[in-house]
């Protein structure tokens, strides 16, 4: 049986996900990028062959994603994180017409089809408000782990209103809350309140259909995902392999070349 | 196929263009260089009929500025007028004349003269606060010419209908204005059988771009409407009623009839057709267009050759027999055609989509030019509730490379295409 590989280089993580052809998820990875891109890309496709307990000869595809995309050497080809996160999205909650995938620099509002096709998307320009960024920014200036943002912020009763979207600017409002003796887990709902109106802003731009399917690394965080489903009135679909989306969805679209060349046209070198 | 003629005709177009357009720039520079003025008018209706009349040489300040970001210059000059006090949100065209302004006119292209005139139509807002910038600082008269709009989108009007015949007298009475200031400035009498002639080779050069834009409809397409179609865009402004411009397009639709009879396209493998809105990404000019061939994508139409030709490409004609009204009749036609092709360019998108064989559209706003720029998402919108045509929306600027980001651009661009190609591929296999 031939087996499919995914490799997404993010601009934070690089993720990596190996699938059968019965679509089942058999290994996967999640290490920081760092500087060497294509290291970071090998590293974390061999640990995925790792976790799999595969060996690579069987690995008769390898689609790379994400910014890094090119330098995933050993790949096939290439196709963009905003097909692989639609695709991704679909196959994991089939109901899925809207993806929100937040990042550590960018957010992606995703229009997908019922088949995962991509109808219309929209990211952020040249900016990186609304960005998984914005919550490393709250992170460091309020010395509390990425991880315990997210509780910390549910304990609120009281929410700041962070009015800056900068996420350069954002580490001194925060500053100053502090500086007004405001709780932390306050300016951290207000952080969070923050991004989540900036993010369904964008994702009114493509069109707010139901399901919607918030993926990427902040789909980790359990107060993100509160504050998004008070916004769109909805509660958006979330798994614990959201972050892995885009390596699966890559994973999916190999699969598809393996079984059927349906793989959305050859890469662009 | 003569393999002989296919060397000497396919490419001439932007051969020969090129080589005008050098020309062109030389001769400014002499005039330049012996302090002669020249008048500054813009590519959304020059009124270069009438200031030919008068043997005035014409300035595009436009074309120059757009040729310093081509040149990968245009930094410099934007820099420079930025230290002079402008906003980095002005339109990249005007900080970058500015600056060449107060650098005695120094351009990659050559050295520019000074305005002594400055003719301008209302097709876009900045035209007038841009003006008034010369005025001030070189002391010149501006005529500015005020062309009724399209009130409505679809609600135009027509030769013969009482709305339309009411704003033809006002256009001609202050093209008659025109004449009168031009008659002072120069001191020579408006001869009418000049204009004629001058009317005379507009004429063939509005059929003539009328007819390239049409024969693009060819399968493959026989210019790439963003890069070559920008060089034809160029002659038809810059060479606006001269016996060059004439022979150009004459030669333009020899060469694209030659091409669509032999099946000679601009690519060897177009794989996808599409419609460009807006102005395009002069910094990076060439490798934007690259990232859409790479993927077999070409340009067959541009809402740019439409607007920035002053309306031209509907190919009016103007009857010899009654210079002034039919001038007047041309004008309103072709400036309001232009303000509508930057306003609702779906319309035109929507009605020429089967007969381009188009796939896509890729919008292209702007940060430096709002009039073009501003209701792109509606409009966009407006697209896609009246078709499935799949469309792509990227933003960047015509002059300033700090807002170009290009890796950001790759990416919409290949997802765009990983769109159409999946699109194409359910159609091959009958899902769609």
């Amino acid at each position: 049986m031939a087996l499919a590989a995914g490799v997404d280089v993010g601009s934070t993580q690089t993720k990596a996900v190996i699938i059968n052809e019965d679509l089942e998820v058999l290994g996967r990875s999640l290490i920081d990028t760092g500087a060497n891109v294509v290291k970071a890309a090998e590293k974390a496709y061999l640990e995925a062959l790792t976790e799999s307990k595969r060996r690579e000869e069987e690995i008769a595809y390898v689609i790379g994603t994400g910014y890094g995309r090119y330098k995933v050497t050993f790949g096939d080809t290439q196709v963009t994180e905003i097909s692989c996160h639609g695709r991704g999205a679909v196959h994991m909650f089939p109901k899925t017409r809207t993806v929100l995938d937040m990042g550590g620099q960018d957010t992606k509002a995703i229009s997908v089809s019922e088949t995962g096709e991509i109808v219309d998307f929209c990211m952020n320009d040249k900016c990186a408000a609304g960005t998984g960024r914005f919550l490393g920014a709250a992170s460091t200036a309020l010395d509390i782990p990425l991880n315990e943002l997210g509780p910390t912020a549910l304990k609120s009763t009281k929410p700041v209103k962070i009015s800056t979207t900068c996420t350069v600017f954002a580490e001194t409002e925060v500053l100053s809350w502090l500086g007004k003796g405001k709780k932390i887990e306050d300016i951290l709902l207000g952080v969070h309140k923050s991004i989540s109106s900036r993010s369904v802003a964008l994702v009114r731009r493509v069109g707010i259909n139901k399901d919607i399917t918030f993926s990427g690394g902040v789909a980790k965080n359990i107060g993100m995902i509160e504050v998004l489903n008070e916004n769109f009135g909805m509660k958006v679909n979330v798994s614990d392999e959201s972050h892995y989306m885009g390596a699966l969805g890559a994973a999916l679209f190999a699969m598809d070349h393996i079984k059927t060349s349906r793989v959305p046209a050859g890469g662009v070198s | 196929m003569n393999k002989v003629k296919s060397k000497e005709i396919v490419g001439r177009g932007t051969r020969e263009g090129a080589a005008l357009f050098r020309d062109w720039f030389q001769d400014l520079t002499q005039k330049a260089k012996k302090d002669e003025t020249a008048a500054y008018v813009f590519v959304m209706g020059s009124l270069a009929e009438i200031l030919r009349v008068f043997d005035l040489p014409m300035v595009f300040p436009e074309i120059n500025s757009l040729q310093t970001a081509v040149r990968h210059v245009a930094d410099d000059f934007l820099n420079t007028a930025e230290d002079y006090g402008y906003s980095p949100d002005i339109c990249g065209y005007v900080k970058a004349d500015f600056a060449m302004q107060m650098q005695n006119g120094d351009h990659p292209m050559g050295r520019i003269p000074k305005p002594g005139i400055a003719v301008l139509t209302n097709a876009c807002n900045t035209y007038f606060k841009w003006a008034e910038i010369w005025e001030r600082v070189h002391e010149i008269p501006i005529v500015s010419i005020d062309v009724p709009a399209t009130r409505e989108a679809g609600t135009r009007t027509w030769p013969g209908d009482e709305q339309f015949e009411r704003e033809k007298k006002y256009v001609k009475v202050q093209i008659q204005e025109l004449i009168e200031i031009c008659e002072k400035m120069t001191g020579k009498k408006f001869d009418i059988d000049r204009l004629r002639e001058v009317m005379g080779h507009a004429n063939t050069m509005s059929r003539g771009w009328k007819r390239v834009l049409e024969l693009n409809q060819s399968r493959p397409s026989l210019f790439n409407a963003l890069t070559d179609g920008t060089v034809y865009l160029g002659m038809s402004n810059v060479f606006r009623g001269t016996p060059e411009g004439a022979r150009f397009f004459d030669r333009l639709v020899e060469e694209m009839e030659y091409m669509s009879a032999n099946s000679i396209g601009t690519l060897t493998d177009e794989k996808y057709r599409l419609s460009f809105i807006g102005v395009p990404c002069y910094p990076i000019f060439r490798r934007f267009n690259e990232m859409f061939t790479e993927w077999g994508g070409s340009f067959v139409m541009s809402t740019y050759l439409w607007f920035a030709a002053g309306g031209t490409n509907l190919g009016v004609q103007y009857n010899l027999d009654n210079p002034m009204d039919s001038l007047a009749e041309g004008v309103l036609i072709s400036v309001r055609d232009a303000m509508d092709s930057m306003f609702h360019p779906e319309l035109t998108v929507l009605e020429q989509t089967n007969e381009f064989s188009i796939d896509g559209v890729v919008y292209h706003p702007i940060k430096s030019c709002r009039t073009t720029s501003a209701g792109m998402a509606d409009n966009r919108r407006a697209l896609m509730e009246n078709s499935d045509l799949p469309s792509l929306f990227i933003e960047s600027d015509m002059m300033d490379s700090r807002v170009v980001a290009e890796a950001q651009m790759k990416n919409r661009i290949d997802a765009f295409f990983e769109g159409l190609a999946s699109r194409k591929a359910k159609v091959a296999i009958g899902e769609a």
